[in-house]
């Protein structure tokens, strides 16, 4: 493939210059695992759409946040509050500001036995092994070009292990706030998720950044569940206007693991989601569902992959989008069966609704299944609010605007209803009502 | 002719009645050097006594052809084609075209009787009119006065290009451009014959038009290129099908097919594919790599393209619809059989351009043995599609567990006001259904073959009646073997 040199600068130019810095350089082995991920890096630079399973993302724009030498240096900025969506004394808190960990804005005051929750910078010093056993479980990821980058600069993100049986019963509140406000940065975050057999927790993570400022973020999550482990994981993307979002989830779910998660992607100028599940034992069961709501010039592009490994597994997907002005959506959702994985269930549903004649969206749901007694299917629709629906309305007093937002926030309601821990539903609802403005 | 004997003992020695069309006719073939080069262009052009003009568009493909790279996207997997170990021409050894059919060979005859359609008795009793395409020129051309009357033109594309440059210069290319593939490139350069077919305005062609194709001479490869233009307000329904046969070597097979339809006009496509697949162990079998494109350039105007599948090695095939004229309609009904190691990517295009322009895909895959069947589609919405609609069904259905399907359909929609819908869904074939069969004592062959017939139902209906009773035994044939 024809290199595209555009695309690894800063990166490149930069590795060596910083590697010191970078958290666990004491440790040979980090080391060595950086290095082997800025090489695969260096050959593949940043996607391009020229991989399919890019086609219809461009990452150029990263190119207009002009991201300098300095980019890569952590940019600590002042906060003294941090903006959290549940009520003090709910929810145990970790606070990431400009993708550095703040133990002062944090609340892991009460934290079960056997549950860990912390910095991967701070752990990758103090206890390098556990660091290391976190990072190698998912070190067959190949050809993820955006997660070599994010292997190779990161500095912090979350660390969070259950031993088995243990269960964590308040939510555990992610909060990352980014701001540039002393110049373009780029940050690579790095969280590390290990459920231990028969274990419990619930994640709420939200993104928030500061208007007008642009910078980039590219998240990378490791997340392995044991058997019988649950996490519900819910996530808001609310990024400022200007920034850039990429994020890689990649996920091992073993026997009769359950994954639920939810993504409400409302920020960022450009944002992808790219979600790999592989489902490796009988019994595992992932639910990826989401909302986009986009508008202006915003780009976002949710992907999934769900490898069904093994016999007896099953996914469902439910994702709504609705698109605005200028803006473009793209939905790629994959379900693959591989031969063994017999009496596999796999369900994907994308609905968009397209306000103007200039948003654009575009979807590829796909299936490939190399098993026959298996149960797939997908659907996808894309329109405009329906005029029927919207008369109903108007003709009982509504004005167009209201009874518009009505209809969307509707729309919008099904995927919310498929989040499993139904007191954040509300939560979630509230963030498509500001979005609606109603 | 060594080739001959030995895949005529090869047939012998295979079950006769597993695949009755694969024998080889002998006929003394005027061939081309062995290879591709310029001078195979020019020879093809040469032997063909084409114009100026279209030499220079022949060679144009060809220099494009050489600088295009495979495509590797589809889910097909095939050893690297030998350009250079194939035959580019080969014409039945007739130097003066036959006036009637007394004059076409009888050995010719004797073929298409076996393939069961005896030209005479079919100008009396079929109606159907056939352009019958032996290797590559065309021999015996039936009914041709019947239609004159009506002023339409159903010849060759060689005779076209004799008889009405004009017709064959505006429209060639105008909707595959040469370089629009490297298969549809291959074949702007070589193409030997295929037929052409012109509508003229308000005329409702009074019978099907029919093409049957034949591959004859050992490691030929067949290069069609159809084109059918119907005028403002015309209809016509034109069937193709194909059989080949059996022999041990792929086959290359690149055909190029156009449609044109002008205002208020429906130009209905149906094809009938049962190459030779290859063996149980996929060895041998045909590469069909075609390329089909309609325009819908007239306002009201309508394509219906509807295929069964299920002959050849690999196929690669998208017959597309660009929807160009306003409340023009697109069309598309597909059954995809494959067996033991066939491989078959096939798809439509739905490409909206007009205002309140339709389109429907109805497609249904069926794999068994080992074989890996692939829906690829494209939808795309247009900004200018107002109110334009699609509506999209992909079934599949497994026979066995070492089978794969595939669906990988693309959606893109730039209008807020057009409204896209799809849905796929993939299955075994029931357990539950294939009992209540047996229960009342029929065959398990039998059974599948009835299920699966269901399976279709909604696409073989679509089949003009003729080819509907043909698919409908194919369908049955093509699963022989893949259960028990």
């Amino acid at each position: 493939m024809k290199q595209d040199n555009v695309m690894t600068t800063p990166f490149v130019s930069q590795y060596d210059n910083l590697k010191q810095a970078l958290p666990g350089y004491s440790q040979p082995w980090m080391t060595t695992l950086r290095d082997r991920a800025m090489e695969s890096f260096t050959q593949a630079g940043l996607p391009t759409q020229r991989r399919e399973s890019w086609k219809y993302t461009n990452l150029r724009g990263l190119q207009q946040l002009e991201l300098t030498e300095r980019a890569l240096e952590p940019q600590p900025i002042s906060i003294d509050r941090a903006p959290s969506l549940l009520p003090e004394g709910t929810a145990h808190r970790v606070v990431f500001v400009n993708g550095g960990f703040r133990p002062d804005l944090s609340d892991l005051a009460g934290l079960p036995e056997g549950v860990i929750v912390g910095s991967v910078a701070d752990l990758a010093e103090r206890e390098p092994q556990r660091v290391e056993a976190l990072l190698a479980a998912h070190s067959d990821v190949e050809d993820q070009p955006l997660v070599a980058l994010n292997t190779a600069f990161m500095r912090d993100g979350l660390l969070l292990e259950l031993e088995a049986g243990r269960k964590l019963d308040r939510v555990l509140e992610v909060i990352h706030v980014n701001s540039a406000e002393n110049g373009v940065f780029a940050h690579n975050a790095r969280n590390l998720i290990s459920l231990g057999a028969g274990s419990e927790a619930t994640i709420l993570e939200h993104h928030t950044g500061l208007n007008g400022t642009a910078y980039y973020i590219n998240a990378a999550n490791d997340m392995t569940l044991a058997e019988d482990a649950t996490l519900r994981h819910y996530r808001i993307q609310a990024e400022g206007t200007n920034a850039v979002h990429t994020s890689t989830m990649n996920g091992h779910l073993s026997g009769n693991s359950f994954y639920d998660g939810y993504t409400l992607s409302i920020g960022a100028a450009l944002s992808r989601n790219e979600t790999n599940m592989k489902l490796t034992a009988a019994g595992a069961r992932c639910h990826l569902n989401g909302g986009y709501l986009m508008r202006d010039k915003q780009h976002c592009d949710t992907t999934t992959v769900v490898d069904h490994l093994s016999p007896q597994t099953s996914c469902r997907e439910v994702f709504k989008g609705v698109l605005d002005d200028r803006s473009r959506g793209v939905f790629q959702g994959r379900i693959v069966v591989h031969p063994e994985a017999q009496q596999t269930d796999g369900h994907q549903l994308n609905k968009v609704l397209l306000l103007t004649d200039t948003a654009e969206i575009n979807a590829k749901p796909e299936l490939e299944i190399y098993a026959d007694d298996v149960k797939c299917s997908h659907g996808c629709s894309a329109g405009e609010v329906d005029h029927d629906a919207l008369f109903y309305l108007r003709s009982r007093g509504l004005s167009e605007t209201s009874a518009k937002a009505l209809l969307i926030q509707a729309f919008l309601a099904e995927s919310v209803s498929e989040i499993g821990k139904e007191e954040l539903q509300d939560l979630f609802l509230e963030k498509i009502s500001d979005w609606l403005a109603i | 002719m060594a080739a001959t004997v030995e895949t005529v003992d090869q047939v012998r020695a295979l079950a006769d009645d597993k695949y009755k069309y694969g024998f080889v006719t002998d006929i003394e073939a005027d061939t081309a050097p062995k290879g591709l080069d310029e001078s195979t262009v020019r020879f093809i052009s040469a032997k063909k006594e084409e114009p100026e003009w279209l030499l220079e568009w022949r060679l144009k493909a060809y220099r494009q052809w050489l600088t295009m790279p495979e495509p590797e996207w589809a889910k097909v997997d095939f050893p690297a084609i030998d350009y250079q170990d194939a035959y580019y021409f080969s014409a039945p050894k007739t130097t003066e075209a036959p006036k009637s059919l007394d004059e076409v060979d009888p050995e010719l005859l004797r073929t298409y009787e076996k393939l069961g359609i005896p030209l005479r008795e079919q100008e009396m009793l079929a109606g159907v009119a056939v352009d019958a395409v032996f290797d590559s020129v065309s021999v015996a051309t039936t009914f041709r006065h019947k239609l004159a009357e009506k002023g339409v033109i159903f010849c060759s594309i060689s005779e076209a290009i004799k008889d009405y440059p004009d017709l064959v210069k505006k429209y060639l290319g105008s909707v595959v451009p040469y370089g629009d593939n490297k298969h549809a490139c291959l074949n702007s350069a070589v193409f030997t014959d295929g037929s052409f077919v012109y509508i003229p305005k308000g005329v409702r062609c009074p019978m099907e038009l029919s093409t049957y194709f034949r591959i004859n001479a050992a490691n030929t490869g067949q290069f069609e290129r159809t084109l059918i233009i119907a005028d403002e307000g015309s209809y016509v329904s034109y069937l193709e099908g194909c059989t080949a046969p059996m022999r041990d070597e792929n086959q290359l097979h690149a055909a190029v097919v156009e449609l044109i339809v002008l205002d208020d006009a429906e130009i209905k496509y149906s094809t009938v594919q049962n190459w030779y697949p290859g063996d149980e162990n996929g060895v041998g079998g045909i590469y069909n790599f075609v390329t089909k494109r309609g325009a819908c350039r007239g306002k009201n105007s309508k394509i219906s393209w509807t295929q069964v599948e299920t002959g050849s090695a690999v196929t690669w095939k998208y017959p597309s619809c660009i929807l160009q004229g306003d409340n023009s309609v697109g069309e598309f009904y597909s059954i995809a059989i494959t067996n033991n190691m066939q491989q078959a990517d096939t798809g439509t295009k739905m490409i909206h351009l007009g205002k309140n322009t339709t389109s429907r895909i109805i497609a249904k895959g069926i794999s068994a043995g080992k074989s890996q069947s692939t829906y690829r589609g494209l939808v795309r919405m247009g900004a200018k599609a107002k109110g334009a609609r699609n509506y999209t069904q992909c079934d599949s259905l497994l026979i066995g567990d070492k089978c794969g399907a595939h669906t990988v359909p693309y959606i893109e929609s730039r209008n807020s006001s057009a409204q896209i819908e799809h849905e796929a869904t993939t299955s075994k074939i029931s357990e539950d259904q294939l009992f209540y069969c047996r229960q009342r004592g029929i065959g398990e062959e039998d059974a599948v073959a009835l299920v699966v017939n269901g399976f279709c139902r909604e696409v073989l209906q679509q089949l003009p009646m003729e080819f509907a009773v043909e698919a409908q035994k194919l369908v049955g044939i093509s699963l022989e073997g893949s259960v028990g």
